[in-house]
């Protein structure tokens, strides 16, 4: 994405763009939401003993314009929930999003007015990590589903492809048609 | 001159690399700007009215506060160290720096600024 406006779709840019989806997916830089507990275990999952930085992803940015992958890491009430959306949309693009934790994913065991019953309800997830909360392992796995997602070209929050981004151009005219 | 040659060229190449990013950025960068994307990053919150304010000054007590106590003691160190050698000149000179601080002093007594409370 990008070039291929410039360049059109062909074997050149495919080929750059597949370079270009390893050195993201070498470079994710997080933005962590330790919202509660697991927010702990994401720092461990930072720490020495289980190093991210053999992923690339150790440069914890605590600013969503230089970063690229959102971890939702805690149970998320509804008074946050405008929060995490407003520095969700605050991410440039290309992003993506891991749900962190049983509460993040589903609202876990809080079955309460007060808690949102799984961040996909107001954000496109990538990956949910199961736990409560995860261990750090579990989040690293997760990460590597994430480069996984990148070398693939995929993402829920951006479309990649120009196909892609055709679609949503339509999806998105066809709302304001239907809202018109 | 000839010895700087290298210092500019790296002060060169630095500058190009930058515009290189800069232009591989436009051209390999997605761009998808909108208005909730470009508002102003306030933690997730709305921010709440502009930047450009104009706030008191009360800031300035602690800034008095701390050339009386903490540039001073910077500036006592070294002549403390160099008494000896400094002699009679360095003691008047120090009692003249000290006395227009304790000016400083006395005024920060008058407006109260060490009443904690």
């Amino acid at each position: 994405m990008g070039l291929e406006h410039a360049l059109g779709e062909s074997a050149i840019t495919t080929t750059i763009d597949s370079a270009i989806n390893w050195c993201r997916k070498n470079s994710l830089w997080p933005m962590p939401l330790g919202i509660s507990c697991c927010g702990i275990e994401m720092m461990a999952f930072a720490m020495p003993r289980f190093d991210v930085s053999r992923f690339g992803s150790e440069v914890f940015r605590f600013s969503p314009r230089q970063s690229d992958l959102l971890i939702v890491a805690g149970t998320t009430t509804y008074k946050m929930a405008t929060v995490v959306r407003k520095i969700y949309e605050q991410m440039p693009d290309p992003k993506w999003v891991i749900a962190m934790g049983a509460c993040t994913s589903s609202g876990g065991m809080y079955r309460t007015y007060s808690v949102v019953q799984g961040i996909d309800q107001f954000l496109p997830v990538d990956v949910y990590v199961a736990g409560c909360p995860p261990r750090p392992d579990n989040l690293l796995h997760a990460l590597m589903m994430i480069q996984d997602k990148v070398q693939r070209g995929e993402s829920r929050s951006t479309p990649m492809t120009v196909a892609a981004e055709r679609l949503e151009k339509q999806q998105l005219l066809q709302i304001q048609g239907v809202n018109n | 001159m000839q010895n700087y040659i290298p210092i500019f060229v790296m002060l060169g190449v630095g500058v190009l690399m930058g515009f290189v990013f800069l232009i591989l950025h436009k051209l390999l960068g997605p761009s998808r700007p909108n208005p909730e994307k470009l508002s102003t990053y306030e933690s997730g919150m709305p921010p709440v009215r502009t930047a450009r304010e104009r706030f008191s000054v009360k800031y300035y007590m602690v800034a008095v506060l701390f050339i009386l106590f903490d540039i001073e003691v910077v500036f006592l160190y070294p002549w403390a160290v160099n008494f000896r050698e400094l002699g009679l000149f360095g003691f008047i000179e120090m009692v003249l720096f000290i006395t227009i601080l304790f000016v400083g002093y006395i005024y920060v007594l008058k407006k109260g600024a060490l009443q904690w409370d």
